[in-house]
């Protein structure tokens, strides 16, 4: 029984951004199958009643004053941009509103 | 070869405040050092010899100026490349930010140079922290320098290549799921997880947000500590940062001393799958700690075996997210942008092309977790082992101050050996994670040497490491037992295991 | 889509009940960002106010805004809602160049404020608009599409990207489903959206400009045909950026999927843009796959246990609310519903208030600000609260007609100085030297020469014709270009002419 289907591979490739060849997809199918398969042993002993934790520490309520401080300057804030113009970041046309 | 880089880490800065040595000359025989053997090792991403020896003129000039340095003054660290550094390049390992320069430096680097450390170079990775043998590093891997056709263990395995090879007394590191302990385990160096919250995440590239630890690594537990309380303590731009004072790790590597500390073998932690050369060794030091006057028991942790399983759904989960502002607009790689592509293509193809093989792996399989339909089977579940994890280390505390195990199942393994096949190398992390998920400090101190398998000597000869571990905010606990261990082990050998390795030849210079 | 088909309004809510949703975005007016130090001005030049965390620079961690979350609990205390004794930030992840971390910092099944009520009214009923849930986030940055048609998206061969939005704390409130409103549907959307601005804009904790989009509506509407229970399939309408769209999105949803049901078709649930030129809206991109965001809790940052103490400080600490100061102001002002109904509408309540509390009577107060100053407004296009006058200035005029040294019409002219520019109502009386001439001496002089000069109406008045007085008055008025004291003049007119 596979864990993953191609299909649902290519699903996740599309989600996550990564524009992969179909051999790629095919070799990734095979070991997310297994590595599926594995982790899925954690199903094994989590029961309902067990809360689960998403913090390694019980920390809660930590805030900063509402103070502003100095932002980076825009030579710098555009320092590591692909590409510029206006002072803005250029980016490849936009294929529509999202969300 | 130069005796400076023969010192430790306290010793160094000891010469430094006393003018024995100049920060200079430290720093000038390790980038010798480094010009000689880095070639072999490759630990380092990045070396700027100018840059280095500006840091080490300003040392020396602050203490010409009568200023008290503090006790790590002077003395050179390879700084692991997920750290941000203003005046370096940051990669993370990963071809997708070639070349950035980040405009600020993470917390840790800034300690780093409040301190007087001199950063010497970048430190070579598995990419963006994935990987347990630097073999994901998309710059090619650093080698052991026990053996060189080895892993020097991952992720921080350029920093543990480092100091294994002489090129620095010290290193940073990031300890996700065993990062820090297992590259130290295998080079038969010193490595320390901190508590999670302990030292400051600001300015460390994310793999696991809820895992990630910056620790430090040296040849002594003393060094250890000392890095450890030069770049801790709170930092309010980390919200997960403890705003507790660093426990006192100095004072614990010093006193060494085990009498009447409860220790406990985790019980989980040893048989099947593991290296019988690695068992003996990690057997004989729990005699040891018996010997010195602890007292041992056994202890069970019975989820512990779930650890690897949830860990493999957490951090992926986690780090799908976290690398998904990799994506072309902002910073780094860009690919495609040929003036017909959409933002959407060119994000697709970049990250295609810039990311790795494993980094992809664990991106999609973090996306399959957190995906509708399947968040509860897995990234819910594993949370929900993740609480059990931390029950069994808060029962097996009540009975013992410090737990025990082998820090990983093997010795140093052959490069290439376990690269495609990902599963084989997760278990290289098999000891280590169990602290990760629970937030708890542990360090990886060396045990001596693995004999050769009666089968077929595979991973003989080579480094084991004991891995300590202690509850929440008691670092100093792991310290003292490793402290110990050192002391007990380096009388009966007669001086570190280190000493025991190959000399690397000596490129000409 | 093919042609707009649109059914009569009122046919369409004759066979259709509407069930609405609103979705409110509200930026709240921090002067630090959500999660980060940079300022939040609006208008800075692009790319001033970023910093490593809200550029989502590699490595970066956010530190969330004490002042932001108490603004959240302020308008959730405000809106009736419980606060949440322990929460957690959730990650939603999607991909877009205007978000720099490709995830927003959000919250998803642990809201900091749930089930909550406001009351709006329409024509004289009261609504009471169920809240679900108001969550805390942080906003997204603003691109700028070129080379297409005027700045659309779609075309366009790239863009440019400013972050100075990105990370300004985003507050949204989503109501639970609005039933029953039947034809008020679109009034009842508008009437929430502009209750909703009013209670944050009293709270203080957000300037809610629409035009500037501190305020965002997101309007969901479906339709059941009357009679059933089952309700319809919703879309989403985006983009709506003021209060009058709130009202025609919503109608022309209703006048659309009427169309689509009553021709036998299916609406499509989807996000629709609002285009204000023609109050209509289109769909947007279909999507291949449907959106999967991924949420889990954000591990940056560590859950929020507000205290029940610091609640209830917050709670104390709330200023009147805009139901209970109407309720207030009617009752001080004795005003009829309709009255204060026209008051709020016109703006005028805060500007009112204040011209009482620097001395003007409430009626005198509403009157120049409802009447003269609501009209100059009109003809200048600006809201009341922009014309260039001040609550103590329309106290003073008022002072001086009380006193009797203005009359109503020199009043005018001295608000007609001020919104001018010529200075305060003083300066205007003196530079335009409108005190009215109440000095007997001169005044008896200018009434002997009106009686002079109209022996006729003086001969009226003398034989007992009382009212043929005003001719005289109005003779008076005029030699002294309406700044005599008219009352004192007809007086001094009956005096003379032996009628008083």
């Amino acid at each position: 029984m596979t864990a993953i289907t191609r299909d649902e591979v290519a699903h996740l490739a599309r989600l996550s951004r990564l524009a992969l060849g179909e051999d790629e997809l095919d070799h990734l199918a095979a070991q997310l199958d297994q590595i599926i398969s594995a982790v899925a042993r954690v199903q094994e002993v989590a029961a309902q009643d067990i809360p689960p934790t998403s913090h390694a520490l019980p920390l809660s309520n930590v805030y900063r004053a509402d103070e502003v401080r100095p932002s980076l300057p825009p030579e710098q804030a555009l320092g590591g941009a692909p590409a510029a113009e206006e002072q803005r970041f250029r980016v490849p046309r936009i294929l529509g509103e999202e969300a | 070869m130069s005796d400076l880089t023969r010192k430790t880490a306290a010793e160094l800065a000891g010469l430094v405040a006393s003018g024995e040595a100049s920060a200079v000359e430290v720093a000038r025989a390790h980038l010798e050092r480094v010009a000689a053997v880095d070639g072999q090792v490759h630990a380092f991403l990045h070396v700027d010899e100018e840059a280095v020896l500006a840091q080490a003129r300003a040392v020396d000039e602050r203490r010409a100026a009568g200023e008290r340095l503090g006790p790590l003054a002077g003395v050179p660290i390879a700084h692991k490349d997920v750290f941000t550094t203003a005046d370096m390049p940051t990669t993370a390992g990963s071809k997708i930010l070639e070349g950035w320069r980040p405009p600020y430096d993470a917390t840790v680097t800034a300690r780093l140079r409040a301190a007087g450390l001199v950063i010497l170079g970048k430190a070579n990775m598995d990419e963006f922290a994935m990987g347990s043998s630097t073999e994901n590093s998309a710059f090619g891997p650093s080698r052991n320098p026990w053996d060189l056709t080895r892993v020097p263990g991952g992720s921080s395995g350029g920093s543990s290549a480092a100091v294994a090879a002489y090129e620095a007394p010290l290193a940073t590191g990031t300890d996700t799921g065993g990062s820090i302990r297992q590259p130290a385990a295998v080079t038969g160096i010193v490595g320390v997880k901190p508590t999670y919250g302990g030292s400051s995440r600001y300015g460390v590239i994310a793999f696991a947000s809820s895992l990630d630890t910056p620790g430090p690594f040296a040849r002594t537990v003393l060094d250890a500590a000392l890095l450890h309380e030069a770049f801790s303590g709170h930092d309010p731009m980390d919200s997960t940062s403890i705003d507790a004072p660093v426990p006192p790790v100095v004072e614990a590597a010093r006193r060494a001393d085990v009498a009447g500390l409860r220790v406990g073998v985790v019980k989980e932690l040893a048989g099947d799958g593991y290296q019988p050369g690695v068992l003996a060794r990690y057997r004989e030091a729990v005699e040891l700690l018996e010997s010195l006057g602890a007292k041992v028991v056994e202890v069970s942790c019975p989820h512990f075996g779930y650890a690897l399983p949830a860990y493999y759904l957490i951090a992926p989960s986690e780090c799908s997210s976290n690398l998904a502002r990799f994506d072309a607009m902002r910073y780094g790689l860009r690919v495609g942008d040929d003036g017909t592509r959409s933002a959407e293509e060119v994000m697709a193809l970049t990250r295609a092309q810039g990311f790795g093989a494993e980094v992809k792996r664990r991106i999609m399989l973090g996306t399959y977790a957190l995906s509708s339909g399947y968040y509860d089977a897995y990234y819910g579940k594993a949370q929900q082992v993740r609480t059990l994890i931390k029950r069994d280390f808060e029962a097996a505390f009540e009975q013992v101050d410090v737990l025990v195990s082998p820090t990983t199942p093997t010795t140093a393994f052959p490069i290439g050996e376990r690269a495609d096949d990902p599963m084989a190398m997760y278990l290289a992390d098999l000891c280590t994670i169990p602290a990760n998920l629970a937030g708890v400090p542990a360090i990886s101190v060396p045990c001596g040497l693995a004999e050769p398998d009666a089968a077929g000597g595979e991973g003989g000869g080579l480094p084991v490491g004991l891995q300590v571990m202690a509850p929440v905010l008691a670092d100093d606990r792991v310290y003292r037992v490793g402290a110990a261990v050192e002391k007990a082990l380096e009388d009966r050998w007669g001086g570190p295991l280190l000493a025991k390795a190959p000399e690397l030849a000596e490129a000409a210079q | 889509m093919s042609t707009l088909a649109l059914m009569d309004y009122d046919e369409a809510v004759s066979r259709y009940e509407p069930v609405l949703g609103v979705e409110t975005h509200i930026e709240l007016g921090t002067a630090s960002k959500m999660f980060c130090g940079c300022a939040t001005t609006f208008g800075a030049p692009p790319n001033t106010q970023v910093c490593p965390v809200c550029l989502g620079l590699p490595g970066a961690l956010p530190v969330a805004n004490r002042a932001a979350i108490e603004g959240i609990i302020k308008i959730g205390l405000a809106l009736n809602c419980e606060i949440a004794e322990w929460c957690r930030f959730a990650r939603k992840n999607y991909f877009y160049p205007d978000m720099p971390k490709n995830y927003q910092i959000s919250q998803y099944d642990e809201p900091l404020c749930v089930d909550g009520h406001l009351d709006v009214e329409v024509d004289g009923e009261t609504y009471r608009i169920g809240i679900e849930r108001v969550h805390m986030e942080e906003d997204t940055g603003k691109s700028m599409h070129v080379g297409g048609a005027t700045g659309r998206i779609q075309g366009a061969d790239h863009s440019l990207v400013d972050y100075n939005r990105a990370g300004i704390p985003l507050v949204e409130i989503v109501t639970k489903p609005i039933t029953g409103t039947g034809d008020k549907a679109p009034l009842v959307a508008r009437a929430y959206a502009t209750e909703l601005r009013e209670l944050v804009r009293a709270l203080g904790v957000s300037d809610v400009r629409m035009e500037q989009g501190s305020m965002r509506c997101d309007v969901n509407v479906s339709l059941m045909p009357r009679g059933s229970s089952q309700w319809g399939t919703r879309t989403e309408t985006k983009n709506v950026n003021s209060l009058r769209s709130v009202e025609r999105a919503v109608r022309h949803e209703i006048e659309r999927q009427a169309a689509v049901l009553a021709s036998g078709g299916a609406v499509v649930q989807e996000t629709r843009h609002f285009h204000e030129d023609s109050g209509t809206t289109t769909a947007g991109r279909s999507k291949e796959e449907a959106q999967d965001y991924r949420y889990f809790p954000e591990p940056d940052l560590v859950p929020m246990a507000p205290s029940r103490e610091w609640v209830e400080e917050l709670r104390a600490s709330l200023p009147e609310l805009p139901a209970a100061r109407r309720r207030r102001v009617q009752r001080e002002w004795n005003l009829s519903d309709l009255e204060l109904r026209d008051v709020v509408n016109a703006g005028a309540l805060d500007l009112i208030e204040s011209t009482v509390k620097a001395g003007a009577s409430p009626a005198a107060a509403r009157k120049w600000w409802m009447n003269e100053l609501s009209r100059r407004a009109t003809e200048q296009g600006v809201e009341l609260a922009d014309l260039p006058v001040t609550p103590e200035q329309v106290a003073r005029v008022q002072e001086m007609v009380d006193a009797g040294e203005l009359n109503d019409k020199l009043a005018r002219q001295v608000f007609e100085g001020v919104l001018a520019g010529e200075g305060d109502p003083d300066q205007v009386v003196a530079a335009r030297g409108l005190k009215i001439v109440s000095d007997d001496g001169e005044l008896a002089a200018i009434v002997d020469q009106a009686i002079a000069d109209n022996p006729d109406v003086a001969d009226k008045v003398r034989g007992g014709k009382v009212a043929a007085a005003g001719a005289l008055v109005g003779a008076v008025m005029r030699a002294t270009g309406g700044k005599a004291d008219a009352a004192r003049a007809r007086q001094l007119i009956l005096e003379k002419l032996g009628a008083s």
